[in-house]
């Protein structure tokens, strides 16, 4: 095991699967000379070529086109869009082309691209600029989604991200590049999409935090243990498409109440989606209404008052999880 | 337009051939769509198969071929099975995409026929991308990609356009010019009616061919692909065309007038080539009856074998939504909502 930031965790899958796999190459603004807005591809130029690290214009839907079309003909492009907000230029490509492709054309054709960016708010740059988005392609059938929330998820996602032959949309956090994990040395480690981790182990109430509020919902459990006895399990479903939905049903059997966490908005949700699922497929387990807690249904502020209380904190997630033990917190009042 | 000499008596006649057979298989298949045998939208390519067989000509079999959600004719031009184009049509499931895309999204990977396409503009990415891939793998293979005049408008022409040039990707462009953007006319569309000027700002060269005539759009559409191939540069041409029918099935027309249709029908690209071919001794009436008897006959014969392919079973409603694997172990897997109702893949 080595410790590394995430950012660097990601620079390593994509430095060893470009070392693997002569037809993988990079594709995207400032990714090459620049080194990444992020720094995530920092040093792949120099040691790898400008024919394998590409920088592009400003010309995002193309730049994912440019992707797909070589992606039909041979190549495993991975495409970084900058952050995800920008991803809306290239929803056609996304959605009309890379996800359908191969359905649309009766499987005669497969699309293995990967598109690389981060989301998240937290950083005071607005509406436009703060956006949480994996509910938008979670949406979509054809595509697969990934949301690592650890340095080791970074690295052993996207190297199975890119070894795959659908399109997958990768999604990073801006906040988490800086953080630091423990990492496998291995260079085959990977992580298979469809494998949620349980983060901490619990048996009153089972927490799923999506992207970075998983680790939001870790700390929120531990808080609940010290000063409430209460003790959750903490579940990262890692991929969206494939959901280990098993996991979290089994999860939920055990405790009988569920909370899910997410950064985005509420209104047709990945905790939306997941209650529903829960509801359809584990309702006799159920002591309590799944309970959400999600970024606010308003467009991101930009006053750090307003944009710290439009997405969820620890505080958030204590509450709603309290709220589903109404009886229990009266009884010891009593 | 130049005044090109007829090419060896072979090739004239098989254009005439392959521009006949795409005429007959699109009025039968209009025929189809009033009788309720084709779905959804029907674009036709009546007029503009001068266009089509001249660019195809021009291309080597390995060459990529990509164009819009107006192409049974490419894909006819580029070697498919009428039967297949005709089934896909009829949602068959010996359908060239069994039965998945239809009339917009014909596809036939053999054959480097790498698409028809319903979004407008959507397809010059995924050009530029081909192109990508060709210069990635030092291949000197090119692409053709085809796109309406509307289609300039788009975004991704100015993108693709500036991204191809700036790579030095083998890859023609190529606009056919047929007066209208669905019911816009060009001068209402475009600021700029020159449309292959329109990539000049994007170091894309232009040229232009009398899309009407299959000799022209072929000499031109050669030596774009050869500066494509050979200087990796590339390039814009306008093929300047005129369809027949409405945009689709459902276009009452109000956009154009009778006289205009008129006109332009005394160049039809099957009359004026047919009548040359005759006229230069290459071909007798005889023979001209023929070559039209047999594109019937391949047409009647598309259409029996796309009214005795079957239906796609209900089971295969979600085969290849995924390329599965361990990790994709079928639709449900992605999306587990009651793996009973939704096994398609894996029972395939």
């Amino acid at each position: 095991m080595a410790e590394m930031r995430y950012r660097e965790a990601l620079n390593e899958a994509l430095a060893e699967e470009l070392e693997r796999d002569p037809n993988v190459y990079l594709m995207g603004q400032d990714i090459g000379v620049f080194g990444g807005a992020f720094k995530v591809t920092a040093g792949l130029m120099e040691r790898f070529g400008e024919g394998r690290i590409r920088d592009t214009p400003i010309s995002e839907n193309t730049i994912v086109g440019i992707g797909v079309g070589s992606a039909m003909t041979g190549l495993r492009p991975v495409v970084e869009l900058m952050t995800i907000n920008f991803s809306l230029l290239a929803l056609d490509q996304i959605i009309n082309h890379a996800a359908h492709m191969r359905y649309m054309f009766g499987g005669q054709v497969s699309v293995p691209i990967v598109v690389r960016m981060p989301q998240g708010a937290g950083h005071q740059l607005g509406p436009t600029h703060s956006h949480s988005f994996e509910a938008l392609y979670l949406h979509v059938p054809g595509l697969l989604v990934a949301v690592p929330s650890t340095a080791a998820d970074a690295k052993g996602l996207l190297k199975t991200a890119i070894r795959d032959d659908n399109p997958v949309i990768f999604i990073e956090h801006e906040s988490l590049y800086s953080q630091r994990g423990e990492v496998p040395d291995d260079p085959d480690f990977t992580i298979p999409f469809g494998l949620a981790a349980i983060r901490r182990e619990g048996t009153d109430v089972t927490i799923i935090g999506i992207s970075r509020m998983a680790q939001t919902a870790e700390r929120a459990a531990e808080q609940l243990a010290a000063e409430h006895g209460i003790e959750a399990e903490v579940i990262d479903p890692r991929t969206l498409r494939p959901l280990d939905l098993d996991a979290i049903l089994e999860s939920v059997a055990k405790t009988n109440r569920c909370v899910i966490v997410e950064e985005g908005w509420p209104h047709g949700g990945v905790g939306a989606n997941l209650a529903a699922l829960i509801g359809e497929q584990g309702f006799d387990d159920l002591d309590a209404p799944v309970g959400r807690v999600t970024g606010v249904d308003a467009p991101m502020p930009y006053a750090r008052t307003l944009e710290q209380i439009a997405f969820p904190h620890e505080q958030q997630v204590i509450e709603a999880t309290l709220a589903l033990f109404g009886d229990r917190r009266r009884a010891s009042r009593g | 337009m130049a005044d090109h000499r007829l090419p060896e008596n072979e090739i004239a006649l098989d254009w005439l051939t392959s521009m006949t057979l795409i005429r007959r298989f699109e009025e039968r298949a209009g025929e189809q769509y009033a009788r309720g045998k084709v779905g959804g939208f029907l674009h036709l390519a009546i007029g503009e198969e001068a266009t089509i067989v001249g660019a195809v000509a021009a291309l080597r079999p390995t060459d990529y071929m990509i164009a819009t959600y107006r192409s049974h004719g490419q894909a006819l031009a580029r070697g498919s099975e009428p039967g297949r184009v005709m089934a896909e049509l009829f949602g068959r499931v010996d359908g060239l995409c069994r039965g998945r895309g239809g009339s917009m999204h014909m596809f036939d990977r053999e054959r480097r026929f790498m698409g028809g396409f319903g979004i407008v503009g959507g397809n010059l990415p995924l050009a530029a991308g081909f192109g990508l891939t060709s210069d990635y793998l030092g291949s000197d293979d090119a692409t053709l990609c085809q796109f309406g005049d509307g289609a300039t408008n788009q975004g991704t022409f100015g993108e693709s356009l500036n991204l191809a040039a700036l790579w030095r990707l083998p890859v023609v462009f190529m606009v056919t010019n047929n007066q209208f953007g669905m019911g816009t006319s060009l001068e209402r569309h475009s600021a700029q009616t020159d449309l292959q000027r329109k990539g000049e700002g994007f170091g894309v060269p232009g040229m232009e061919c009398d899309g009407m005539d299959v000799i022209d759009t072929w000499a031109v559409t050669k030596e774009a692909l050869r500066i494509a191939r050979e200087e990796r540069q590339p390039v814009l041409v306008e093929a300047i065309n005129y369809r027949f029918r409405g945009h689709s099935i459902a276009d009452p027309e109000d956009y154009r007038t009778e006289e205009e249709v008129l006109a332009w029908s005394k160049r039809d690209p099957l009359v004026t080539f047919g009548d040359r071919l005759v006229a230069e001794g290459v071909l007798s009436d005889e023979q001209r009856q023929a070559i039209d008897l047999e594109a019937t006959e391949t047409v009647d014969a598309a259409v029996a074998f796309a009214e005795a392919s079957p239906e796609p079973q209900p089971s295969s409603l979600y085969d290849d939504v995924y390329v599965l694997s361990d990790q994709v172990r079928g639709w449900y897997s992605a999306d587990h909502r009651g793996a009973e109702l939704r096994k398609g893949e894996e029972l395939s």
